[in-house]
């Protein structure tokens, strides 16, 4: 055999591995999601091998991705306008709900019947039938809202100002705004304590975190990062969450290019993982045994193993990489 | 400026909170020949476009919940000078009607002496002039929009990013083209740049001056990376590019150009920002804009920080405050002269192609004071 023929032949029987491969990728045990905003697609990573095995166009300027009460991914696309809603089975869009101008972040009622949208066009917090896609309710807010996030009893929604750096928290039954908490400057995510009790709120341009009483809305403390090597302003927290317990925190120090892992009841850093460039999203898979870290400017995600806090592979995904979801 | 614009008011009263109106004035020139109608639809880069109460409006339009939240209000009353006399006038005025805080968007001479006629803490959004942050600082003077030097210290970083060392340097026949070239020289030199030739340059057509005016004829006989134009008038500047000898890149005034902004920039929010701000003024948002809309962002910063005043309160935290730009970083002034420090944009006018501080870059304690006049050289002899 010449040395063409066994190129061709590899080259054949990869494509065959690929045709194989794409028809069983949905269906696979295990795949991580990522949505970038300049693609209009989702990328898949195969969660066994951890490579790419393929994309699924969506709409336009996808941002925040989030799974569903009934496990179906939800990905809002700031460009289009609409949430896609995607059957993770099938890689297809099983419909698409209309979000208004500029949809960034959003959240789910705990029965996944109302959508919370931050508008950042309108500066307003949006409320969705997830259903019928009607608008029901529209909250003015402070200018550039971003993250979105509601209690597990569904019943206050908090979301943040980037310009105006408050926390709003909303009354979701009326649509009136609790109050405005003073946090850090350019809030942008939240996670919550799973006992409720407490709101982490990260603070992009104040490298840390400030974490604020659910009960009454007070500031609790506030965390501050550091980096050997970086400085104050280069390290800019964005993608948080806790572990199911509850007793750790991961979080996106953006420019820091590292991942901190926080000791949530000590409020202490435990770890610092180094990742690529401005870590921006960040999620978990089901055991908890690996942290996968999305990365703004490197346009890939690296994936962490957690227990020995190390940086374990990264993978080249889409354009500007933004959020991300593991489904198992 | 804009009829509308007679007084901006943020009140606390309508959110029902109690706390100190902290009181501003913005001073611009009256017929202001920047913003002639023939010099702004040219849109030369690094030039205004149109006036800068639009920018400090902005602002603090979107200031409403914040202010809210502290229970604090800002009002900001505009007031226009057809002479520095006047300046002078307008700006003891404000200090007697009870202002914290005066804003300028006026020449560097005018600036000074509305710095020199008060008290208080002068906001200069308008003037770019290195003098104004080295030998005649003052000490409640501080600045939102570059300095030249910034600006030619960004060009500079970006040049020796790209390994384009050799430059031809076109210099305009303004005195301020002459101080703006020694701007130049100082930051190429700083970088460790090699100036091959330079030229002065006119604007003319006249076949007896066709040495000076003939872009072909300036850029003949050496050889260099690029073409560094110091144009401050921006017509020459503009009609360079793709007409040099060697085929070589064009930047200061035309070709490259460093901005403190550029409503194309994709990053940190930024569009949305930009999108703000051509909604309220109908204009892309500019350099200058960016400025005055740092200047309404310092007020609402110092409101909210210290809602209860009083003037003196708001004058002292001012020197702490840092702002948040868009740009990515906070943003605080500089000890030494009050200067603003930021990150600037590298733009060839549809776009942005490079920041400053070029990445790589080291500095002792903050990397953005690569750009512009830094502590060890001492420029500014006033104690703040």
């Amino acid at each position: 055999m010449d040395l063409k023929l066994i190129r061709k032949t590899t080259r054949l029987v990869g494509l065959t591995l690929l045709v194989v491969g794409g028809a069983f990728a949905h269906a696979a045990p295990g795949t991580v999601y990522v949505s970038s905003e300049k693609d209009d697609a989702l990328t898949m990573i195969d969660l066994a091998t951890l490579t790419v095995k393929g994309t699924i166009p969506t709409c336009k300027r996808g941002r925040h991705l989030q799974l569903t009460p009934d496990r179906k991914l939800m990905l809002a696309c700031s460009d289009s306008g609409v949430a896609d809603l995607i059957d993770p089975a099938t890689g297809q869009s099983l419909r698409r709900i209309p979000l208004g101008d500029d949809p960034e972040a959003f959240d789910l009622s705990p029965d996944g019947k109302t959508i919370y949208v931050s508008s950042e066009d309108d500066a307003s917090a949006v409320f969705f039938d997830a259903a019928t896609g009607k608008k029901l309710k529209e909250v003015k807010v402070g200018q550039e809202p971003e993250g979105v996030k509601v209690s597990a009893d569904g019943k206050v929604l908090y979301i943040t100002s980037e310009v105006a750096s408050l926390v709003h928290a909303i009354d979701t039954a009326s649509g009136k705004i609790i109050k405005n908490i003073k946090v850090g400057k350019r809030p942008r995510r939240m996670a919550i304590t799973p006992d409720g009790k407490e709101l982490w709120v990260t603070c992009e341009l104040d490298s840390g975190v400030t974490i604020v009483s659910t009960a009454d809305h007070s500031v609790l403390a506030t965390l501050k990062f550091e980096v050997k090597g970086a400085r104050a302003q280069d390290i800019t927290p964005v993608g948080i969450q806790m572990s199911r317990d509850g007793k750790r925190a991961y979080v996106a120090l953006g420019r820091a290019n590292h991942v901190a892992f926080v000791d949530v009841a000590a409020r202490k850093v435990t770890d610092l993982v180094l990742v690529g460039k401005r870590a921006w999203n960040v999620a978990l898979d089901k055991d908890e045994k690996r942290l996968f870290v999305v990365n703004g400017l490197s346009d890939d995600l690296t994936i962490v193993d957690v227990p020995g806090a190390k940086a374990i592979k990264t993978v080249p995904v889409g354009r500007v990489p933004y959020g991300v979801v593991v489904v198992e | 400026m804009r009829g509308a614009l007679l007084a901006l008011i943020l009140s606390s009263a309508c959110f029902g909170a109690a706390g100190a109106t902290l009181k501003a004035t913005l001073i611009s020139p009256e017929n202001d020949p920047r913003l002639d109608r023939t010099r702004t639809e040219r849109a030369y880069l690094g030039h205004p476009g149109g006036p800068a109460a639009d920018g400090v409006q902005v602002a603090l339009d979107e200031g409403g919940f914040e202010l809210e939240a502290a229970g604090a209000s800002v009002v900001l009353s505009p007031a226009t000078a057809g002479s520095v006399d006047a300046a002078r006038a307008a700006a003891q005025a404000a200090e007697k009607a009870g202002a914290a805080l005066i804003l300028t968007d006026l020449p560097a001479a005018w600036t000074l002496a509305v710095a020199d006629a008060v008290k208080l803490p002068v906001l200069n959004l308008g003037a770019p002039d290195d003098r104004l942050r080295q030998q005649d600082c003052r000490p409640r003077l501080y600045h939102l929009l570059p300095s030249e030097r910034m600006r030619a210290d960004a060009i500079a970083q970006t040049l020796v990013s790209r390994k384009w060392n050799k430059l031809l340097l076109l210099v305009g026949p303004s005195a301020q083209d002459q101080l703006r070239a020694a701007t130049a020289q100082a930051s190429i030199k700083r970088y460790g740049l090699q100036v091959v030739a330079s030229k002065p340059f006119k604007l003319s057509t006249d076949p007896r001056e066709r040495d000076l005016a003939n872009p072909l004829l300036l850029t003949a006989g050496n050889n260099y990376d690029a073409v560094w134009i110091v144009d401050s008038d921006g017509e020459f500047a503009r009609g360079l590019p793709y007409r040099t000898v060697l085929p070589r890149p064009v930047v200061g005034d035309a070709g490259l150009v460093a901005l403190a902004w550029h409503a194309q920039f994709e990053r940190y929010g930024a569009p949305q920002v930009s999108r703000r701000f051509f909604k309220a003024a109908k204009r892309p948002m500019t350099d200058s804009d960016w400025a005055a809309w740092m200047g309404g962002k310092t007020l609402l910063a110092l409101a909210t920080s210290t809602p209860k005043g009083p003037n003196a309160a708001w004058a002292q935290a001012l020197a702490k405050t840092s702002v948040d730009g868009s740009k990515g970083l906070a943003l605080s002034f500089r000890t030494w002269d009050g200067q603003l420090r930021q990150p600037l944009l590298l733009t060839d006018g549809q776009g942005v192609i490079a920041q400053a501080p070029i990445e790589g870059l080291l500095h002792p304690t903050d990397v953005l004071d690569t750009l512009g006049a830094d502590a060890p050289e001492k420029l500014c002899k006033a104690t703040r």
